[in-house]
């Protein structure tokens, strides 16, 4: 019904080919019937009676008719006609407005919403409303003829926004993030999954320099989080040292397992140097597993030490002689107290590598990693030793896994080689890339996104990836170069001019 | 050219398993002088290059340069240590340069190992020592005086990339000028750059050979600028050196003329022909 209306609603004018729109909206729609009925459309059940199947053939055929549709009304609005995809979006919003409050009410309405899973309804309502906007956008600044914006310009649209905006932005994110455990809202769990979240935007930050900014495609990161971890695991169990002395040494080590790694794949380049690392990723985990006198093998290492405040331990009852942080700051014990707590040191640990990589990016060492990132060849004909600054890259990356890692050890109280799998270090990667190789906000984003995503989303159960896996390919498709592809001049010779 | 002069190649052979590249080959390149390069393609001219900068490894003879910086067998140095140490700068017949990062940036990122230095290898500069301000504050002077002198001074910060053909030509040789070169190579500079450019980089070549003081080597196709500037042209063919001379000599010498100039001439005259028939 909807698309009948749309096409009388166009009917006004023959400046356009509707033929043309038409047939590729059905194209369009005929894909997604072909791709999502053998994803979705088919679904084995294990019953009573052994594995049944059962079909979805009414979501698949709601998706492929609102994609003809959407695509119909979004191609139209890019040949100039942005009314009709107002109104079919309005159209599409009223009828998803009726239908969920139906559910909502409990009548039978509500079972005619297309998908089973609410959350799948909702992210469906998102792209009327995004055409109704767009369109509605269009109409206002009347500029709508003939404009179909490439992806680089919907990247430089997106940038030039972002950099109006880049230190409000910035900051208002870190005041966020700081207040988050003081909001209404806040709740252990909350907190739990921030955690978490910041702990990858520190590993994704530690990867920037090595991939983003150094150019050098490491797979294997996850080996350099794992050493960390374990460090920070031994020294504390077999040795009795604290968090805040174990924590430089677990960087240190990390390090220098970056230089180990780095000498031998020196002369290597793209794909050749991502498999070695890869295979480096591997080897570390296989030898956690293997070696099991020394790491304890796949039983890991229990009892880690947690963190103290200066001092002060996080435990309902002290030790004799010793004052918890609860006694000491005359508070009621809560176990709240040391999530927060946990919460604000990987908080601490993420700045500082965020302001360390800021800052090192505005020195040599910094220019020469991105200079190697561009042109190696050219960097060796100004004299610039690429051992040494491929090396730096790894090592520096390294620590900062290092440090993660011992944070998560101390976390966890328990390590074991599963944690550090090679998906971690595709996790990771992805983190960085769909932020925007080099850019320091993108990782942030990226790392709510794919991190925080998979939290929120578990009512899709086995779909979780599938989402994790849509939202990789739409970043893909929207913003090649990640959802922050944009690389400021670390040195200006015209500040303050006119931009040209 | 009575003293030692700055570059001395002797014997210098370059053999890529059976091929030979480079053939015996031997000259010299004079302190202030503009050297050229010439030959038809393939004639080795780019390897002499790559052996000269450290890229390749020669399989003989000696390269030994005798700059302000000191004494150097260039040949048993690895590739870095020629520009950092001895002052070889080059640019490329397909141009290098950073294109993601601005124009400025390529010219600091030229000035590396003085920065690098200033900032206490890294450590001085993240606390902020006000050595390493100072430093940067030279490069960026240093960078804006070549800035000015190749005329990119109002896009100092685009990315380089997105410079046009014949400034992205301009700003490699500015580039190699900001490491404070003793001998700066050029592979094919005038490459793609229309009549007016080709004059203006002529011009530039003959600048920086008088005011900087240093010796150019210049590999090229286009014969308005090689002979027009050159001081001293030889000419390769098949990996040997057939010429040896000043451009007059070089436009007489008739094993020159059979190689090289001949084939241009011929190229030169395509039009007439078709006009003719």
């Amino acid at each position: 019904m909807q698309a009948v209306l749309a096409s009388k609603a166009v009917n006004y004018s023959d400046a356009v080919d509707y033929r043309y729109i038409a047939k590729r909206a059905i194209g369009a729609g005929l894909v997604t019937l072909v791709l999502a009925s053998l994803l979705v459309g088919i679904e084995a059940v294990s019953t009573n009676f052994g594995l049944e199947i059962n079909t979805r053939y009414r979501a698949v055929f709601c998706a492929s008719i609102g994609v003809a549709i959407v695509y119909f009304l979004s191609q139209l609005m890019h040949a100039g006609r942005p009314t009709p995809a107002v109104v079919g979006g309005l159209l599409m919003l009223v009828a998803f407005a009726i239908l969920e409050w139906a559910y909502l009410q409990g009548l039978p309405l509500g079972d005619q919403l297309p998908f089973a899973a609410q959350v799948v309804n909702w992210a469906a309502a998102l792209v009327p409303l995004s055409l109704v906007l767009r369109g509605a956008y269009i109409i206002y600044t009347q500029k709508a003829k003939g404009i179909v914006r490439t992806a680089s310009q919907r990247e430089a649209g997106f940038a030039v926004f972002y950099l109006k905006h880049n230190k409000l932005l910035g900051t208002l994110l870190i005041v966020f993030a700081i207040a988050l455990p003081f909001m209404p809202f806040a709740n252990r769990r909350l907190i739990d999954v921030a955690t978490l979240v910041v702990t990858y935007i520190m590993l994704g930050w530690g990867l920037n320099i090595v991939v983003g900014l150094a150019g050098l495609l490491d797979l294997g990161y996850v080996a350099f989080y794992a050493v960390g971890a374990y460090t920070y695991a031994m020294l504390s169990t077999d040795v009795g040292l604290s968090f805040w002395f174990a924590l430089p040494i677990a960087g240190a080590m990390s390090a220098s397992f970056g230089l180990l790694l780095g000498f031998p794949v020196l002369r290597l380049r793209g794909d050749y140097l991502a498999i070695v690392t890869l295979g480096f990723g591997e080897m570390i985990r296989v030898i956690l597993t293997n070696w099991w006198w020394f790491t304890g093998g796949p039983n890991g290492i229990n009892n880690i030490s947690r963190p103290s405040f200066f001092g002060l331990p996080f435990e309902r009852d002290a030790r004799p002689g010793v004052e918890t942080f609860a006694q000491f700051f005359g508070l009621d014990y809560s176990p709240n107290q040391r999530v927060f707590f946990l919460y604000f040191l990987i908080l601490a640990f993420a700045l500082v590598t965020n302001f360390f990589t800021l800052r090192i990016r505005r020195l040599p060492i910094g220019r020469a990693w991105e200079a190697l990132r561009e042109d190696e060849t050219a960097c060796r004909a100004l004299g610039i030793n690429p051992r040494n600054t491929k090396l730096t890259a790894f090592a520096i990356g390294a620590m900062f896994a290092g440090m993660a890692g011992s944070f998560f050890a101390a976390r966890q109280g328990f390590v074991s080689p599963e944690s550090f799998v090679f998906l971690e270090s595709a996790v990771i990667l992805a983190i960085v890339v769909l932020g925007g190789l080099g850019t320091q906000i993108g990782v942030v984003l990226a790392a709510a996104v794919l991190i925080g995503m998979p939290e929120f989303f578990r009512q899709l159960q086995d779909y979780r990836m599938l989402a994790f896996g849509i939202g990789m390919v739409l970043i893909m498709i929207w913003r090649p170069g990640g959802i922050l592809s944009h690389r400021d001049p670390t040195i200006f010779l015209n500040r303050g001019r006119a931009k040209t | 050219m009575s003293e030692a002069p700055l570059l001395t190649v002797e014997h210098l052979t370059m053999r890529f398993g059976g091929l030979v590249a480079v053939d015996d080959v031997s000259f010299i390149a004079g302190d202030r002088e503009i050297t050229g390069v010439i030959g038809p393609n393939g004639a080795g001219k780019t390897t002499v290059f790559n052996c000269l900068t450290g890229f390749y490894k020669p399989t003989i003879g000696r390269l030994a340069l005798n700059g302000a910086r000191g004494q150097f067998l260039l040949e048993q140095m690895d590739g870095y240590l020629i520009a950092q140490r001895a002052g070889v700068a080059r640019t490329f017949q397909n141009i290098r340069l950073f294109a993601g990062m601005s124009v400025l940036e390529n010219l600091i990122v030229a000035q590396h190992n003085k920065l690098m230095h200033a900032s206490g290898f890294t450590f001085g500069g993240l606390i902020g020592l006000p050595g390493y301000r100072r430093a940067e504050r030279e490069a960026i002077e240093k960078s804006r005086f070549w800035l000015d002198r190749v005329g990119l001074t109002a896009m100092a910060d685009w990315d380089a990339g997105n410079l046009p053909y014949g400034g992205q030509r301009r700003l490699e040789i500015a580039r190699a000028m900001c490491t404070d070169p003793v001998i700066l190579c050029l592979d094919e500079p005038a490459a793609g750059l229309n009549a007016r450019e080709s004059a203006e980089l002529n011009q530039l070549l003959r600048s920086i050979r008088d005011e900087q003081k240093i010796g150019i080597l210049l590999i090229e196709h286009d014969m308005s600028v090689v002979m027009g500037i050159s001081d001293h042209i030889i000419v390769l063919d098949y990996g040997r050196k057939i010429a040896d001379g000043t451009p007059t000599e070089i436009r007489n010498d008739p094993a020159v003329i059979r190689a090289y100039l001949g084939e241009a001439e011929e190229d030169d005259a395509m039009p007439t022909k078709g006009v003719g028939r």
